[in-house]
C-alpha cells in the first residue's frame, strides 16, 4: 500500500473517531452545568420537580460520559498511532495542555463518581450540589485544554525552527496563541447551547407524545431559556471567530465564502453552487463579509488569489460554514419566539407542529457542532500544523489502517446504538409520573429496581 | 537527579498505579464471569458493582495519563511506538470499550444483565493485559525493526518469542492474583463471609503461578537481552525483598489474618519488583534505538510539565482521598447498607 493511501485512511479514521467523540464530549461539557442549574433552582424554589429533573438528567448523563471516556481514550491514543510525526513535533511544543487535560479528567471522573453515588446521602442538599461544581469545572477545563491544542494547530507559535531543529520553545506562548481565545469561547458556548437544546428536545418529545405534566413544561421552559442565552453568546463569539480568521487564517475564510479576489465592500454568499468562480442560486448579502471579517462595510477582505494553489483549502467547506451559521441563527430566533410566546400565552406554542420544531432543536444543534468542527478541520487543509507541517507528511506508515477503520466503525456503531437503546429503555421503565408518585409516598425514589 | 529521570519516574509510578488498579478491575470482571458460569453469581456481583462502578473512570485516566505523559516527556516515542503499535493498541481500545460500555449499559443503565455480556466483560479482563503487556516485550528489542528510516513490528518474531509469551502469562496470573487478594480484603470488610472464602481460595490458587511466571521472565531475558539480564542480577536484593513480601501476603491469607496488611504487602511486592525492573531497563525506552536521553523533550517543556504535575497532584491527592473515604473506607457503603445511586 502506498504512502498516499495511509494518509487518506488515517484521515478517515481520525475523522470518524473525532466526529463520534465530539457528540459525547459536547454533551459531557454542557450537561453538568444544566444539572447544576436545575438542582440549584430546585433547592432555591424548594421545588421537587427541578430536583428530580437534575437527578434524571444525571442518570442519563452517566451513560453518555462513559461512552465519551471510551471514545476519548480512543482518539487520544489514535493521535499517536495515526499521526506519529505530528505528535513527535507537537509533543515538543504543545504537550503541556494535553498533560493538564489529564488532570482535568481525573478531577471530573473522581467527583462524578462521588456525585452519582451520594444522592440523598447528605441531609443538606446543598452539600450534594457542591460536589457537582468540580465535575462541571473539570469538564469545562478538559474542553479548554484540548481546544487549545487544536488552536495551536491552526495558529502555531511559541517555537522556532533552526536547521530543522526546534529551538526557543515556550510552552506558554504556544498555549496562548491567537486562535485560542475565540476558539475556546466558541467551543464552550456551543457546548452549553447544544446541551440545552438537546434537553429541550427531550422535554418537548414527551409533550408531543401526549404527556401534559407540568414537570415537562418546567423542564422545557428552563432549557429553552438557557438555549436562548447561549445561542446569543454563540453568535457573538462566532462573529469574533470570523474576525480571527480574517486576520490569521484568511485562506480559510476566503474558501468558506468563495471569496476569490481581494476586495473591499465584500458580499456574503449563502448556499448556492459554484460555476467556475461564479456562485449561482446563492443568497447574497452586500457588505456582510466585510462586516464579519473586520466590522466595517468597506473593509478589504483577502481573497484566495493571494495563496498558491496547493495551499488553498477545499471550497466545499462553504456548505459547512453555512450549515453552522444557519442553524445558529435559526435556534436563536426560534428560542426567542418560544420565550416570547410563552410569556404572552400565544396559542402556537402548544401546537403540535411547534412542539415538533422544538424537538428538532437538539439534533440541529448537534449537526451544527459537527459542521463547525469539520469546517475548522477541513478548512485547515492541506496543513496539519498550519504553515509548518502538511497532513500528508504527518501520517503513519503502517499498512493496516484500513482494517482498523472497519474495526472502529463497528465499535462506534455498537456504542451509538447501545446508547440510544439503553437511554430510552431506562426512561421508559421508570417514567417521571411514576417516580413522582413514588416520591410523594415518602420513598426517596432512586434506583428503579 | 536529572529532568529525564524525574520524568520517567513520574511516568513509571503512574504506570504502576495503573497496573494495580486496573488489575483489580480486570480480575474482578473475570471472577464475576466465572462465578456466573458456575451459577454462583450472587456472591460477587454486589461487591463488584459497589466498588468498581464508581471508580472505573478514574482507573481509565491512569492509563490516559501514561500515554499522554510519555508523549509529553519523550516525544520521540511517538515515532517508534506510535507507528508500530497500531494493531495491538487498537485491539486494546476495543477491549477497553467493552468494559466501559458494560459499566454504562449494564450497571448504571438499563441493567442489561445478559449472560453473553457478562462473559464478554469478563473475557475482556483477560484479553486486555494480554494485548497490553507485549509492549514490555517489544521494549526489550528485537521485535521493532527498521526498514530504511521507518520502524515496523516483526509480528512473526514477536509471536514466536518465548519472552513475549511468558510476559503475557505473567500479566494474566498477576491480574488474577492482585485482584483476588484485594477482593478478599474488600469482601471481608463488607462482612460477606461467603465471598471472602471464595476470593481467598482464588488468591491462594493464583499465588503460585504468579511467582513462577515472574521468575520465568528473568530466565527468558537471559537469552533475549543479556545486557538487561545482567543488570537485573545486579539488583538481586530488590527482587529478594519482593519475594519476602510475597511470602508475607500468602502467609496472612493462608492464616486468614489481617487481609488489609496482606494487600499492602502485595502492593509492596509489586512496587519493588516493578521499580527494580524499571531501573534495570534504564536508560532504554526501546532497546537499542531509544533511550530516555535522546528522546527527551526540550528543557522548557520538561520544566513546565513538572510544574503542572506538581500542581495537578495537589488537586488530585485530596480528591482521591475523598473518593476512597466515601467508597472504600465507609463501612455502610461497603456493606451495601445504603444505596445512594442517582
Ligand atoms: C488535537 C487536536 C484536534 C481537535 C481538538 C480536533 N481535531 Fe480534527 N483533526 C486533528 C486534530 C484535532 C488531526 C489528527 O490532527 C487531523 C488529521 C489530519 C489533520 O489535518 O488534522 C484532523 C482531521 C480532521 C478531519 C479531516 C479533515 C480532512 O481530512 O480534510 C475531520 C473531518 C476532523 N478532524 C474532525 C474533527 C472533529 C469532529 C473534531 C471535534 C472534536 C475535531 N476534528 C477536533
Ligand atoms: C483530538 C482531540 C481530543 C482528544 C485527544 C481527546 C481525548 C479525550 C480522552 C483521552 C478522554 C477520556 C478521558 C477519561 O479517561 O476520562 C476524553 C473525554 C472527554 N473529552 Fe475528549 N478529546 C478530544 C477532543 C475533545 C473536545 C474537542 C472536547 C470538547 C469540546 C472534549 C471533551 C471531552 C470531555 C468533556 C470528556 C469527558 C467525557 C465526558 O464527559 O463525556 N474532547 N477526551
Ligand atoms: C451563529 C453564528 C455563528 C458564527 C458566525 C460562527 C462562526 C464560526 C467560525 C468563524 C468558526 C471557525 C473558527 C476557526 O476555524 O478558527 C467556527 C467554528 C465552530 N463553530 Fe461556529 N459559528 C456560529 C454558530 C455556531 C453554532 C450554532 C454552533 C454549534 C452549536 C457552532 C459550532 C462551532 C464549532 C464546534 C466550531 C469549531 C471550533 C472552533 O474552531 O471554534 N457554531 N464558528
Amino acid at each position: 500500500m502506498g504512502f498516499e493511501d495511509t494518509v487518506l485512511l488515517s484521515r478517515i479514521l481520525t475523522m470518524m473517531t473525532l466526529s463520534f467523540h465530539i457528540l459525547y464530549a459536547t454533551i459531557g461539557v454542557g450537561i453538568p452545568l444544566m444539572i447544576l442549574i436545575a438542582q440549584w433552582v430546585g433547592i432555591k424554589k424548594n421545588d421537587d420537580h427541578y430536583i428530580l429533573l437534575a437527578r434524571r438528567w444525571a442518570r442519563g448523563f452517566v451513560i453518555t460520559v462513559a461512552v465519551g471516556v471510551v471514545t476519548g481514550t480512543a482518539i487520544g491514543l489514535q493521535l499517536s498511532l495515526l499521526w506519529p510525526n505530528f505528535m513527535q513535533l507537537a509533543g515538543n511544543v504543545i504537550a503541556l495542555p494535553l498533560f493538564m487535560e489529564v488532570f482535568a479528567f481525573f478531577f471530573e471522573a473522581i467527583f462524578l463518581g462521588i456525585y452519582l453515588y451520594t444522592w440523598d446521602r447528605f441531609e443538606d442538599q446543598r452539600k450534594h450540589l457542591l460536589l457537582l461544581i468540580p465535575v462541571a469545572l473539570g469538564a469545562a477545563a478538559s474542553s479548554v485544554f484540548i481546544t487549545i491544542v487544536n488552536a495551536f494547530m491552526n495558529a502555531p507559535q511559541g517555537f522556532d525552527i533552526l536547521n530543522g531543529e526546534l529551538v526557543n520553545v515556550s510552552p506558554l506562548l504556544a498555549m496562548f496563541n491567537p486562535a485560542m481565545p475565540t476558539k475556546v469561547a466558541h467551543v464552550m458556548a456551543t457546548a452549553f447551547m447544544a446541551s440545552a437544546f438537546v434537553l429541550a428536545s427531550i422535554a418537548a418529545l414527551r409533550l408531543v407524545q401526549g404527556s401534559n405534566h407540568i414537570y415537562h413544561k418546567k423542564a422545557l421552559l428552563l432549557t429553552m431559556k438557557l438555549g436562548f442565552v447561549f445561542s446569543i453568546a454563540t453568535a457573538l463569539i462566532g462573529d469574533f471567530s470570523g474576525k480571527y480568521l480574517a486576520e490569521y487564517q484568511p485562506e480559510k475564510l476566503a474558501a468558506a465564502e468563495w471569496h476569490f479576489e481581494t476586495e473591499g465592500e465584500a458580499r456574503l454568499i449563502l448556499f448556492g453552487v459554484l460555476d467556475g468562480e461564479e456562485p449561482k442560486y446563492a443568497i447574497e448579502i452586500p457588505y456582510a463579509l466585510s462586516i464579519l471579517a473586520h466590522g466595517v462595510p468597506g473593509a478589504e477582505v483577502t481573497g484566495l488569489n493571494e495563496f498558491p494553489e496547493d495551499e488553498r483549502p477545499p471550497l466545499w467547506i462553504h456548505y459547512l460554514f453555512d450549515t453552522m451559521v444557519t442553524i445558529g441563527m435559526w435556534l436563536a430566533f426560534f428560542s426567542f419566539v418560544f420565550l416570547f410566546g410563552t410569556w404572552g400565552n400565544w396559542a402556537i406554542i402548544t401546537k403540535k407542529w411547534f412542539r415538533w420544531l422544538t424537538v428538532a432543536g437538539g439534533p440541529l444543534a448537534l449537526i451544527a457542532i459537527e459542521a463547525g468542527w469539520w469546517f475548522t478541520e477541513v478548512g485547515r487543509q492541506p496543513w496539519i500544523l498550519r504553515g509548518y507541517l502538511r497532513t500528508s507528511e504527518a501520517a503513519t506508515t503502517s499498512g493496516q489502517v484500513d482494517l482498523m477503520i472497519i474495526l472502529f466503525a463497528g465499535l462506534y456503531f455498537i456504542l451509538g446504538v447501545g446508547t440510544i437503546v439503553v437511554l430510552s429503555r431506562m426512561y421508559k421503565r421508570n417514567p417521571v409520573e411514576k417516580e413522582l408518585a413514588d416520591r410523594q409516598k415518602g420513598g426517596k425514589g432512586g434506583d428503579p429496581e | 537527579m536529572t529532568l529525564e529521570i524525574i520524568g520517567i519516574s513520574v511516568l513509571w509510578l503512574f504506570l504502576f498505579l495503573y497496573v494495580i488498579v486496573a488489575s483489580i478491575d480486570f480480575g474482578a470482571g473475570f471472577f464475576n464471569a466465572y462465578s456466573a458460569f458456575t451459577n454462583k453469581q450472587h456472591i460477587l456481583t454486589g461487591i463488584i458493582q459497589r466498588y468498581l462502578s464508581p471508580v472505573w473512570e478514574v482507573t481509565n485516566v491512569f492509563f490516559v495519563f501514561f500515554f499522554v505523559g510519555i508523549i509529553g516527556f519523550f516525544p520521540l516515542t511517538a515515532f517508534y511506538y506510535g507507528t508500530t503499535l497500531l494493531i495491538p493498541a487498537s485491539i486494546a481500545l476495543v477491549l477497553l470499550a467493552v468494559r466501559g460500555s458494560y459499566y454504562a449499559f449494564a450497571t448504571y443503565g438499563a441493567k442489561i444483565n445478559h449472560r453473553g455480556y457478562i462473559y464478554m466483560y469478563g473475557l475482556s479482563g483477560l484479553l486486555l493485559p494480554a494485548s497490553l503487556s507485549p509492549v514490555l516485550a517489544m521494549s526489550e528489542g528485537g521485535f521493532i525493526k527498521m526498514e530504511g528510516s521507518q520502524p515496523y513490528l516483526d509480528y512473526w518474531a514477536l509471536f514466536t518469542s518465548p519472552l513475549m509469551w511468558s510476559i503475557v502469562v505473567l500479566s494474566l496470573t498477576a491480574v488474577l492474583y492482585i485482584s483476588a487478594v484485594f477482593l478478599t480484603w474488600y469482601a471481608n470488610k463488607a462482612g460477606d463471609a461467603k465471598a471472602t472464602d471464595l476470593m481467598r481460595k482464588y488468591a491462594l490458587v493464583w499465588a503460585g503461578p504468579a511467582i513462577v511466571t515472574a521468575t520465568g521472565i528473568i530466565y527468558e531475558l537471559r537469552d533475549h537481552n543479556p545486557e538487561h539480564f545482567s543488570r537485573i542480577l545486579d539488583l538481586w536484593w530488590a527482587f529478594a525483598i519482593s519475594f519476602l513480601l510475597f511470602a508475607g501476603t500468602v502467609y496472612l491469607i493462608w492464616k486468614r489474618k489481617n487481609y488489609g496488611l496482606a494487600f499492602i504487602l502485595l502492593v509492596g511486592q509489586f512496587f519493588t519488583a516493578f521499580f527494580a525492573y524499571g531501573v534495570s531497563h534504564y536508560p532504554y525506552l526501546l532497546y537499542p534505538y531509544l533511550t530516555i536521553y535522546d528522546s527527551f523533550t526540550n528543557e522548557a517543556m520538561a520544566i513546565a510539565l513538572i510544574i503542572a504535575f506538581i500542581a495537578g497532584l495537589g488537586l488530585l491527592l485530596p480528591s482521591l482521598y475523598l473518593l476512597f473515604r466515601l467508597f472504600l473506607f465507609d463501612k455502610d457503603y461497603v456493606k451495601g447498607k445504603s444505596d445512594y445511586h442517582a
